[in-house]
């Protein structure tokens, strides 16, 4: 009996997520392949030709896509290091309380959040119609649908993901040793290049890899901050599943899109020098 | 509350080593495969035939009131007081049918992409009543017989009250599936804080107005404009002219003049001033300057679109006797007269227009102004000369329709 | 369920001995006594206290325009002072049809996701088996994987099998967003765990059962109350999966996201408002109690 354990306990969780996370991407693979129309059915042709034709239509938004989440991770990672360095080390007693104002603002629903930054950025808002009536931006000056205006939703709406990773790693890092540190380095800046950015190096590798995915991903963002110089292969996709109903070609951008991830991740993952994935994950 | 995957608790477990070797990566891709297999075989789809004439009758007479009705509309389009919708409320009255009403359209692309997949495989969507516009969708819908053909001796007040112009339209002869909800116009509203007068199309391309020109997202609309701008008349136009539109529609994107490709939310980025010149429908305009906007609405010299929203009955209705009901009942002047005054749309009953001034007479104040503007707008009540330059969507079998959506919809999708 | 590397990641639970310098001990005095580290730690200080700002301003922004006396059908400009929308909740029936979904949903899937996510984190934290590597990597694929992908592949799989999308596949889709969380959560728990407690019970002549349910289940019940509540946090708020997923069934946030194209009304600010108020409670009283524990 002893020896079953283990696998009772795994199997409803574990079918689970065979039948609904490894069986669909197999079914989307299979549909990226098939030919026809919602009405006729589709049909299984291993039409390959899909994949080139959709990529050379997308290649636009798929780089753009790559662009945007590449530049709103940098800048996340700009903004939330000195936020979590502070905490770690100045925070003193009120650590935990600085990280729940920090999360505080993510328990407001990601799409009403948002739509509250629309709300705020609109030309005759709350916040550019004053400027505008001070005479300090042109009326016609706009931050909606502009390429600023997705990229600050996306890191608005992700930082915290790096944030919380930074911290847990600054916060192992013992001060004794950011103390002898001091003393062995004379300037502060040496300490800290030498001794604590190295130590806290991953966890920017696991902010990095919570942020770019999902930013790159994303048609939120897009949709709703964005004009039409900004949509995102997550807005075709979307579109093409849910709008046109053009299954094949929807699957075969959705899949790519996992694929070129995937060995994003594994890439990265190369680069750090370990050849575990998860390992690098888990960092 | 998403990000609360930040929680410290998971962040402990996740941090927390765990050994996978490739193997077991390996492993996995295996499991795949043998899936593949499985997922090889295609979505299964079914084409309808076209509908007989007695197989009408025989419908209709197997099914039976059922006293509840699920409605989908398109937002802020039915009267609305408070809570309730009086309409609605008079109809239960009336016929003992309760509604279930929801502004589920914003959209017909969206909506249609949404219910067809369901309509296909022969699915309940979950309404019995839906509004559609007169266009690629709702045509595609008739064609593919995912509507219920209407049994038109149930429809008396439709027969009677409904105008002339609104019987047999091009889409749906004879009116076999559809009867109209509301006609509208699209046109051009603008804000003349920072608009000079608009006759013409060009205004759109004006570069004066650089990223605060709105565009509609929907290519039928957009299409349209394309071509008024280029003088082609969209009745008789062909693929080279649609080319030519495109490329004229490109153009206005790229040179960074359309802030965005609207949906239903033009109204509200014209009312937040984030466009000042826009493509827009008739009704919503005439709303936002009851509400005291200033803003103007124009049919260009060019031309404009005529539209008309159609109330249909999905096949798979679960209480088509119900939908049937509220489809005639609307069509009484009294009914119509109250949806009118609250949807500021061109009514297909055109009797109303005395009803309204009769309330304007009864009323007082600004009920009385905004009553007697209903009477008089030609938005609401169309001159013939207004209605010389309006055209409809151009009606294209399917071929077309592809070549169609191949070069209009690169455009609102850059 | 060890590693070679547990003790060189950083990311890994400090052992035993290192536990006591993780919080309150730390909190000395400042580590530099340079003379330029004053005024750096105010400028850093003030940054912080900036971004807080920035983090905050879209949530003021929402609560307060729950409070516009707004004459228009969209909620832009502020018109002054009003209680009148607290009082109009119920003015659109299918906001709150589906914000009752939202939470049906939530709860539902949350009970699944509670009882096979509690399932996996014992077995995973307890034992050693064959096949935990290729469970861990399924795991961690569940998490890695963008939302918009998941979302797509389930639709594909229920489109090919011919599957109605509704209340049932949007349920389907939660339970397995959300049961790496509560299955890492929990397994975090049970590998923290002194075996030696349970050997005790068992010594003491427990049987297995009784030793579950009197030892082991208390010890890891908080892994599983923070696992439940993450999954009932990540479930009420998911927007892309359960589009990909819900047919015509309706949830807050996809209201909310049809609401865009015509203007959102006060009514969702209040909404929002509240479910942020439960989170706040919540989250504090959290952070309250685990600081008493510790």
């Amino acid at each position: 009996m002893k020896r079953f354990a283990p696998y009772l306990l795994i199997l409803p969780g574990g079918l689970w997520l065979v039948i609904f996370l490894v069986v669909p991407m197999v079914f989307m693979a299979s549909v990226s392949t098939q030919e026809g129309d919602v009405v006729n059915g589709f049909v299984q042709t291993f039409n390959f030709s899909v994949y080139g034709d959709a990529l050379v239509q997308y290649q636009t938004q798929f780089l753009r896509s790559a662009g945007y989440g590449l530049v709103a991770t940098v800048i996340s990672i700009a903004m939330a290091y000195p936020v979590a360095y502070w905490i770690a080390f100045k925070g003193g007693a009120r650590k935990s309380t600085y990280l729940l104002l920090v999360l505080l603002p993510f328990f407001v629903s990601f799409v009403l959040r948002t739509v509250s930054w629309k709300f705020l950025l609109a030309d005759d808002g709350i916040l550019l119609s004053p400027m505008k009536s001070m005479g300090l931006v042109p009326d016609d000056f706009h931050v909606l649908q502009t390429t600023t205006a997705v990229i600050g939703g996306l890191v608005y709406n992700y930082l915290p993901f790096m944030i919380l990773p930074i911290y847990v790693a600054l916060e192992r890092v013992d001060p004794r040793v950011v103390e002898a540190a001091q003393d062995l380095y004379a300037a502060k800046r040496s300490a800290f290049t030498k001794v604590v950015l190295p130590l806290s190096l991953p966890g920017v590798f696991a902010g990095v890899l919570m942020t770019f995915v999902p930013m790159t991903a994303d048609y939120v963002n897009a949709g709703i901050l964005g004009g039409p110089q900004n949509t995102m292969i997550g807005n075709i996709i979307q579109t093409k599943y849910l709008v046109n109903n053009d299954y094949p070609t929807a699957a075969a951008l959705s899949f790519t899109l996992m694929a070129v991830m995937l060995i994003g991740i594994f890439a990265y993952a190369k680069a750090l020098g370990t050849e575990n994935v998860l390992e690098a994950a888990a960092r | 509350m998403h990000d609360s995957r930040t929680n410290p608790a998971f962040l402990r477990g996740m941090t927390q080593s765990r050994s996978v070797t490739r193997r077991d990566a390996f492993r996995m891709a295996g499991l795949s495969a043998a899936g593949l297999a499985l997922a090889a075989c295609g979505v299964q789809g079914k084409k309808v035939a076209a509908p007989q004439k007695d197989a009408v009758a025989e419908y209709w007479a197997a099914q039976k009131k059922n006293g509840t009705l699920r409605f989908a509309n398109w937002p802020l389009y039915i009267d609305k007081d408070g809570k309730k919708y009086p309409s609605l409320d008079l109809f239960t009255k009336d016929t003992g049918i309760q509604v279930d009403y929801q502004e589920a359209i914003q959209d017909n692309s969206t909506f249609f992409g949404k219910v067809q997949p369901l309509l296909a495989a022969n699915n309940d969507i979950g309404y019995d009543l839906m509004v559609l516009t007169n266009g690629l969708q709702l045509s595609k819908a008739i064609e593919l017989g995912y509507l219920v053909p209407l049994d038109h001796s149930k429809l008396p007040n439709f027969a009677a009250n409904a105008a002339p112009k609104v019987k047999n339209p091009t889409w749906d002869p004879n009116n076999t599936h559809t009867i109209p909800w509301t006609v509208g116009l699209t046109g051009i509203a603008y804000n003349p804080k920072y608009v000079d007068e608009v006759t013409s199309m060009e205004d759109l391309w004006n570069p004066k107005y650089k990223g605060k020109v709105g565009m509609m997202l929907d290519t039928q609309e957009v299409a349209n404009f394309g071509m008024f701008a280029l003088g082609i008349d969209p009745d008789t136009s062909g693929e080279a002219d649609w080319r030519k539109a495109g490329e004229k529609l490109k153009q206005q994107r790229d040179a960074g003049l359309v802030r965005k490709y609207y949906e239903n939310d033009y109204v509200d980025a014209l009312a937040r001033g984030d466009v000042w010149i826009t493509m827009a429908w008739s009704g919503d305009i005439f709303q936002q300057v009851a509400e005291g906007k200033d803003l103007k609405f124009v049919v260009p010299q060019e031309g404009g679109t005529i539209w008309t929203d159609n109330m249909c009955i999905p096949k798979t209705a679960q209480n088509p006797v119900d939908a049937l009901t509220l489809m005639d009942y609307v069509y009484q002047p009294k009914i119509a007269t109250m949806l009118v005054e609250y949807i500021n749309y061109i009514t297909p009953v055109p009797a109303t227009k005395d009803l309204v001034l009769a309330d304007a007479e009864k009323a007082t104040g600004d009920d009385k102004a905004s009553l007697e503007q209903i009477a008089n707008s030609p938005l609401i009540y169309p001159s013939e000369a207004d209605q010389a330059k309006l055209r409809s969507y151009k009606a294209l079998t399917s071929a077309e329709e592809k070549i169609f959506e191949s070069i209009f919809q690169p455009v609102t999708q850059g | 369920m060890t590693s070679t590397s547990e003790t060189g990641a950083v990311g890994t639970v400090p052992p035993p001995r290192a536990s006591g310098t993780t919080s309150g001990a730390r909190s000395g005095p400042p580590v530099t006594r340079k003379r330029s580290g004053r005024f750096g730690d105010g400028l850093l200080k003030g940054y912080v206290w900036l971004i807080l700002a920035w983090l905050f301003l879209p949530i003021v922004v929402m609560i307060v325009f729950g409070f516009n006396d707004t004459q228009s059908k969209s909620n832009v400009t502020w018109q002054g002072f009003t209680l009148k929308w607290w009082g109009r909740l119920g003015d659109y029936p299918d906001l709150t049809v589906a914000v009752f979904n939202s939470l049906k949903i939530a709860v539902i899937s949350v009970v699944i996701t509670t009882v096979i996510g509690t399932f996996m984190g014992l077995a995973l934290g307890r034992y050693r088996f064959r096949g935990q590597g290729a469970t861990n990597l399924v795991l961690f694929a569940a998490i890695a994987s963008p939302e918009l992908v998941m979302g797509a592949s389930l639709l594909s799989l229920f489109v090919s099998s011919g599957v109605q999308t509704g209340f049932v596949t949007v349920i389907i889709a939660h339970v397995l967003f959300s049961l790496s969380f509560v299955a890492i959560t929990v397994r975090a728990r049970v590998v923290g765990l002194d075996p030696s407690i349970e050997e005790a019970a068992r010594d003491l002549g427990a049987s297995t059962w009784v030793t579950f349910w009197r030892v082991t289940f208390p010890m890891i019940l908080p892994g599983v109350v923070s696992g439940a509540l993450l999954a009932f946090a990540l479930s009420i708020d998911d927007f892309v999966i359960t589009q990909f997923t819900s047919g015509s069934v309706q949830t807050f946030p996809l209201w909310i996201w049809g609401a865009t194209r015509i203007g959102v009304p006060p009514q969702v600010n209040i909404i929002g408002t509240l479910i942020f108020a439960v989170g706040v409670v919540i989250a504090v009283v959290n952070t309250v109690t685990s600081r008493r524990r510790t």
